[in-house]
Formats: structure tokens, sequence, C-alpha cells
């Protein structure tokens, strides 16, 4: 009987959750910003109207909104997971529920993940409850080495998930993107050059050309990808192929570039920093998984922070969840306790999968806690970046959230495994 | 990144295909019957020895010893590649030896990753590296997994220098019902897989049920294409193997006779509740016990079966959804089995993961906490160390730190249930074979020498 109160309640929250936003303050947490500084203790957080307005040590809370005993406990902004498959898929191996990738489609840079994003899934629900409140959203490369236009996402439990759709453009330039091409990186970048060629000519005034090879969906959604009104995400590993890409900005001078993966990024971080190139890293690569891997190192993200890259954690797609970004970055804190390794200060750590993946995506006033930013909170047991922490509320633009899903639910059924009186069928 | 995401999803393909191993010890003459331990006149013997070490005592840290018990301000003196004595602050060692000031610091047995595909799934991961499935039949327990291992896999040097790992059973995958035997290693490189052979380490026979090998044999149109067809391959293959006089060599039932006579522990890969279940019976019926079901990712339905059956559960900490079979994977898993007294051991089957599983440890804690299943940090470590090892059949030899047993042991610079921690130094048989303060004293592969980051901190 007790269990069933338990679950009245959180069916209550879900109801709760398409409410208004509401207004609160947290009082006397451990305050990270995410803006890169370390966390300020003892600090209060103020969010009115769905957006945050107030952050700070000392400041006057006014009696008109509840207060939250923020004592013992941490607030952040929501985590910002970075290359994510949110929403895309339910179970990786089952074919129909998988739009992760359209191998057979004849469109690539056409194809756009937006209706395809089902807010309702489990793993958006289960990365909520991980204090993930944002996310990137890309479908990957197939057909051609163009995977299609990425969405930016909330994951409030609502049916509103797309923040913006199109917000980016994707393309495999490394040893993938030479595998869909015909078998060599060559023949990725002659495919690369001429789509958006191809995309510049169907938008000037002699229009298409006869012998284009892009149909004519796919070359239309290049044209903002040339005239840089829609960011590129590149897929690259390898230094030599970085400096490649770099160099494609010579010919295509507008493209918004942000390059992805880049295992090797710190051989060449000054070049990528000179370019003011961003970069979405796997924090944790250390293994040649592949040829254009070979240079892999858990410091790659440190010492191309060092040089001055904008460097936000990515890939939390598949196995690498996103409600994991947390741990990814508490690594880079733990390196800086390693001889001869480089790795982040907790600010920088915090920073890298809240402010910065946000600043990257184009995101506004996200993954900080200042005023005027989204009400994105999220109140935390513990230090966030430790593993043995987690959430314990979580807002989206201020409105409390529900953090049950599947997961929580099974836990609740299979507390014990007693079924003198019923089946465990009936258990819930 | 891309890259890796899709070689994850292919992997969670992969990952099936590690749960059946199989040990046949074939015998020294025809004549004979097969034998399926340890004994030096096995094939492929190891010729693992020892590295030198310096008698050494770890002075001052917080001390798990990997059987639950944990000692602060604690020694640790092990000499002659053997711990020799572990106690309070007051525990005596001899003048002349090398002594660590562990103050602020951790110390626990070698971490052992009872599920690992380094050397048989080596990296770099491209197709001529992939030794781990033989997918040519839906049982193949003649298939040995040490044929498979590339010594020179860079994983082994990861999983030692960020993972503490100084002991880890490489499974065949899970593409066939019985995969073939699986071989455990010392972390400690060698120019032959013969070279990393624990010595007198049991074989295991790696077992599959559920999706993988259905798929893979229904997809080339041949039995098992159910779960059902699962069962009745296996039951006739016991069955085959139970008649099995041992006069005449025969690899596939050496192995079986192998875990028959009680030699071969089996590994089986096996994510659902009721399968698991089924599993259980299947081994009644045929006599033989399987030692842990690897992955069990619906563990936490059935702990009072795992405990009854003395069968662990080496799983991971919260992987998920990938396929069908892994949808109901919960973080609570690894606290719910031991709450229910059954064995956890937690596993990585990645060669990422493997670096990172006292991490995945504290997650599985943690998750327990917070439904109110408090357990002891010194029990968690438990998990990669002792809990390993029994389910190994190596925890006579290792596994914890006790007077006489192997002096595999790692020095962290912080908790090890904490993600700010990494190993400092880490030895196997009493030989400092990482220390971090040390750039030359970590394994780099032929396969990285030079290449850009040869050597680096990695």
């Amino acid at each position: 009987m007790k269990r069933l109160l338990t679950f009245g309640a959180s069916a209550l929250a879900l109801l709760a959750s398409t409410a208004a936003a509401q207004d609160f303050a947290i009082t006397g947490a451990t305050v990270a910003t995410g803006d890169g500084s370390a966390p300020m203790e003892n600090a209060t957080v103020v969010v009115r109207g769905g957006k945050v307005v107030a952050v700070g040590r000392d400041l006057a809370v006014t009696m008109d909104m509840p207060v939250i005993d923020g004592r013992g406990k941490w607030v952040t902004p929501g985590i910002v997971a970075s290359m994510t498959d949110l929403g895309l898929w339910d179970v990786g191996a089952v074919s129909g529920s998988n739009d992760k990738s359209a191998g057979s489609s004849p469109f690539s840079a056409a194809l756009d993940v937006a209706p395809a994003i089902v807010p309702e899934s489990q793993h958006i629900a289960v990365s909520r409850a991980g204090g993930v409140t944002r996310a990137s959203v890309t479908s990957y490369p197939s057909s051609t080495i163009f995977g299609g236009q990425g969405a930016l996402i909330d994951l409030g439990a609502d049916p509103d998930a797309v923040t913006r759709p199109r917000a980016f453009q994707f393309v495999v330039l490394g040893e993938r993107g030479g595998q869909i091409a015909g078998g060599s990186r060559t023949a990725a970048f002659v495919q690369f050059r001429n789509a958006l060629t191809e995309a510049r000519d169907l938008a000037s005034r002699e229009g298409r050309r006869d012998d284009a090879l892009l149909n004519r969906p796919d070359a239309a959604a290049l044209i903002p990808v040339v005239n840089g009104t829609q960011k590129l995400y590149v897929h690259v590993e390898r230094a030599a192929h970085i400096r490649s890409v770099l160099a494609l900005r010579q010919e295509f001078p507008k493209l918004d570039l942000v390059l992805v993966g880049v295992s090797e990024g710190w051989l060449v971080a000054d070049d990528i920093a000179a370019a003011g190139v961003p970069v979405i890293a796997d924090a944790l690569d250390d293994l040649p998984e592949s040829f254009e891997q070979l240079g892999s190192t858990q410091s790659n993200v440190g010492r191309m922070v060092q040089a001055g890259v904008t460097v936000a954690l990515g890939g939390f797609a598949g196995m690498e969840q996103p409600r994991n970004a947390t741990q990814y970055a508490g690594n880079l804190v733990a390196l800086q306790k390693v001889p001869r390794a480089t790795g982040l200060s907790w600010g920088q750590a915090f920073a890298s999968i809240t402010s910065v993946p946000a600043k990257i995506a184009g995101m506004e006033g996200v993954g900080v806690l200042r005023p005027g930013a989204v009400g994105d909170v999220v109140i935390w047991d513990g230090d966030p970046l430790e593993v043995s922490s987690a959430p314990m509320r979580v807002f989206i633009d201020g409105v409390e959230q529900p953090l049950d899903n599947h997961q929580t639910r099974l836990r609740d059924r299979y507390r014990d495994l007693d079924e003198s009186d019923l089946p465990k069928a009936y258990d819930w | 990144m891309i890259l890796r995401t899709s070689l994850v999803l292919a992997g969670a393909f992969a990952l099936a295909a590690c749960s059946a191993d199989g040990d046949a010890r074939p015998s020294s003459a025809a004549s004979k019957p097969a034998a399926a331990g340890p004994e030096a006149d096995a094939p492929y013997p190891s010729t693992y020895e020892p590295y030198p070490g310096e008698p050494t005592a770890l002075v001052g840290a917080t001390i798990y010893d990997g059987a639950g018990n944990r000692i602060d301000k604690g020694v640790v003196f092990f000499s002659g590649g053997k711990i020799v004595s572990v106690g309070g602050p007051d525990t005596p060692i001899p003048a002349d030896i090398a002594v660590f000031d562990g103050t602020g610091k951790f110390v626990t047995p070698g971490i052992i990753d009872i599920h690992s595909h380094l050397g048989d799934y080596p990296t770099p991961s491209v197709d001529a590296h992939n030794d781990g499935n033989e997918m040519t039949n839906p049982t193949t327990p003649q298939v040995w997994a040490e044929h498979s291992v590339w010594p020179q896999d860079p994983g082994f040097a990861r999983a030692l220098a960020n993972g503490g790992v100084t002991s880890l059973q490489i499974l065949p995958g899970s593409a066939n019902l019985m995969g073939g035997r699986s071989i455990t290693l010392k972390n400690v490189p060698s120019r032959t897989v013969q070279g990393m052979k624990f010595p007198g380490a049991p074989y295991g026979l790696k077992m599959a049920c559920g999706e993988n090998p259905k798929r893979v044999y229904g997809g080339k149109g041949r039995m098992p294409s159910t779960r059902m067809g699962n069962f009745a391959v296996n039951r006739q293959t016991w069955i085959e193997a139970k008649a099995y006089d041992g006069k005449k060599r025969d690899l596939a039932k050496e192995t079986l006779k192998g875990v028959l006579d009680g030699e071969i522990l089996i590994h089986n890969h096996c994510y659902r509740a009721d399968e698991m279940a089924l599993v259980m019976d299947m081994g009644d019926e045929f006599g033989y016990k399987v030692s842990a079901f690897h992955h069990a990712v619906e563990g936490y339905k059935i702990g009072d079966l795992l405990r009854e059956h003395d069968v662990c559960s080496a799983i991971w900490a919260d992987w998920y959804g990938f396929k069908m079979e892994a949808y109901d994977g919960i973080p609570e898993n690894a606290a719910l089995l031991f709450k229910a007294g059954a064995c956890v051991v937690i596993h990585s089957d990645s060669a990422n993961g493997i670096q990172r599983l006292n991490q995945e440890a504290a997650k599985a804690q943690a998750a327990g906490r917070r439904i109110g299943i408090d357990i002891p940090d010194a029990e968690v470590i438990r998990w990669l160390t002792l809990n390993a090892a029994k389910a190994m059949g190596i925890d006579k030899m290792t596994g914890s730190l006790e007077p006489g047993k192997m002096a595999d042991v790692v020095l962290w610079n912080g908790d090890p249930l904490s993600v700010y921690s990494r190993p400092e130094k880490v030895w196997v048989d009493g030989a400092l074979l990482f220390d971090s303060s040390n750039p030359k004293r970590r394994p780099v592969s032929d396969f990285e020498l030079g290449q850009p980051g040869e050597g680096d901190v990695k």
C-alpha cells in the first residue's frame, strides 16, 4: 500500500510537469554556475518566470516564492550533452525503432532529425533523471558523407522537445567518410567539394547544372552551409586531416565549422586555436581504435584547452550515455593529479558539459546560471562530477521535471522479490 | 567519435558474443582421458614468471583488502612476489626495504576483469584483428581464446595504468552458444600469450544465450533461429558430451568433458532473468554449474535464484537498451543482487570500461545507497577483486591482500571509489610494472613504437 501511494505521488508529479514555470529560490547550496569558475559555497539561486534572475552569495530572497533548502547540496545549470542520439531510438538493435541513420535513403544532407525525435523516449527520460536538460541530436552519415541536419532539444517532459531544428549539418571526412565516399578519403574530400559547389550553384542566378550529382533536396540543404548560416559539424580524427579540414575555409570562406571527434587534436592544437574553430571531443579516448586515432590520449582535451581551443565534451550516443557526461568530465579533473597528464580544473571540466557545448551549439542563455539564463537548474546530492552523486530535482525552463522512467519503475517493482500475495505483474 | 559510436553499436552485437568459453583440455595421449585442469603438461603451457621486485611496504594508507575488510592507516608488506603481512599501523616490517608513504592514499588488490576481449578484439579495431567469434558453427567448444590473443594489444597497458588491472579473463565472443575456451592472463606484457597465461588458472567455457546465437545462425538459415532452438542445440551437445569416454581425441568434447568434470568453469553470457533460470536448470539437467552469468542485466529480478545456485553475476553498472534483451537494465542491479545475498562482479567487456571498473562499481554502489541499500566501500571493492577471482577460480592465488597470495597490488592516489582517483603504482607478483611518477615504467606495445604519442600518458 505504501508503494502504491508513492507511485500515486509520482503520477501527480508527472501531471504537474505540464504546469507553468515555478518561481523559487534555492539557498545555502554549493553553486557551480557552469561558466568555468570554481563552485561557490553557501550561495543562492533565484528562478522567476522560467528564467534565472539572481545567483550569488548574500542575496536577499523575497518572501513571495518557495524557498528550497540547498544546504549540503549542489546546484548547477542542467547538463548540455553534445552529439547525442536522444529521441532517435528505443532499442539499438531493433531497427524499426532506430532512426540514427538512413543508409537506404536517396537523401542525406536533406535528412532532418527534428520530426523523428520522440520526446517520450526512455533515453530522454533516463538522461533527464541524470541531470541532462539540453542536447544536440544528430543522425549518422550512411549513404553519403553527409549525415543530415541535427537539432537542438530540451529534455523536458512535454511534447516540445525541439528548440531549434536544422541547427547544424553533419559530415564525416575521416576514415568513415572515405569508406562511404568510395573507398578513400580522397573521394570524401572530392564529394564534399562537389556537394558544396552544387549547393552554391543551386543558390546562384545560373542555377543548378545539368551534370549535378546531388539530388535537389540534398543540394538545397547545403546552401545554408555554404552561406555560413548553418553550422557544419565535421567528424575528423587525425592531425593531418584536421589541418585539411581547416584549410577548406580557403575554398569556402563562410563555413561555420565545428570539429567533432578530434582524437589527435592535441598534435595540431595551435592550428585549431588559430582558426578559431571549436571542438566537440570524446573525453577519454586513449586507444588507437583506428589508424586515425593513433595519438589519442585522455590529455587531448586538456592540451587543446591549454592551447586556447574551445572544447566541449560530446559523443554521448549509444553506450556512451548522456547521463555519464559528468563522469567523463570528472575524469578530466582527475588527470590534474596524474604526472605529465593535462587535465581540466573543476570549473573548466564542468563548463565543458554545460556552457561550452551550449555556446558551440548556439544555445542562448543555456548552460550557465546567471541572470537572464534559462531556468534549467539541477539540485544534486553531492559534487555533480563525482560518480556517487545524482540529481535530486531537475528544472527545465523553471518547470520541475518528473524523474521517473522505465528504469525507476523496474527498480521499485523489484526492491523485494516477495510474490506471496500476487505475482510481480500486479505490483505497479 | 562517429566512428567509435558505430563501433560501439556493432559491439552491441559482438558483446553478445562474449558469453561462452569452453575449455577442452586435450589429453597428452589419445588413450588417456582429456585433462582440463592447469597441469604443467597441458599444451601451450604458461611460461609466465614474475619479474623481480624488491621487498616493499606500503604504510599509512587506507587498505581495502578485497575480502571485504578495511584497514585505516594500514600496512601492506610484500616480498618475493607474495603478500607477507597486512595489518594496522603497528604491523612490523623489516628494516632496509622500500617503504612508500601511503598517507591519504588507498591500497587495493590488483583489479580483476572477468570479462575482457583485449587481444582477441584488440585495437586498432580493424577487420584483420576480429578474432573473438568463430562464427561458423553455433557450438565451437574446441576453439581456445588464447590462440586469438594478440599480446601487442595496446589496451593491456591502458588497463594496467588507468584501471589498475592485474589479471583478466579473455573470452571468446557471444555469437555462439558455446564460444570456446577462455584464457586468464596476468596483465604483464609478453612477446607471447604463453608468457601472459596465469599459471594454474582453470579454463573457462564461454556460453551465450538469447539474441546473439539465434540471430547469427538464424540469419544463416540454420539452427538455432529461436531461443528454443538455442536450448535444443545446447542440450543435444551436452548429451553427446556426456557419452564421450575420452578415448579418442576430440577437441570440442574434451572441453565439454572438462566442464562436466568440474575442471572448466562456465561463463555464460545471458541478459534476461527467465533465460538465466532456464540455463541453471540446464546445468542441473546435465550436471554442471554456471560460475558466472555475464552481463546479467536482469539479475536483480532473480537475486534469490542466483543466490541459491551460488552463481555470480558479472555486470555493468548502467549499460542498457542497446538491444532488446538489455532493455530492462537498471543501475540498481548490483545493489539489489547484493541485498539478495548473491555474488556481484563488475565487469567491463570493453577496452575503455576496463580502465574504469572502480568508477563503475562506485556508481552501482551509489545507486543502491539512494534506495536505502548501504554497501560498505570494502565490500564494493570485493566486486572487482575477490569476487571476480572466485568466479574465475583463482581466488586461492589472488584477489585479496592476504599473506601468501600473489602480491598483485594497486596504490591509488585517492579513494578508488572516487572519479578523481587513479592508480599511482601497480605491482604484479611484487614487481612494480606501473609507476605514474616514472615515465619509463609503463608498457608501450610494439604497435605504438614510432607512432604519434608513443609513451604518452594516455
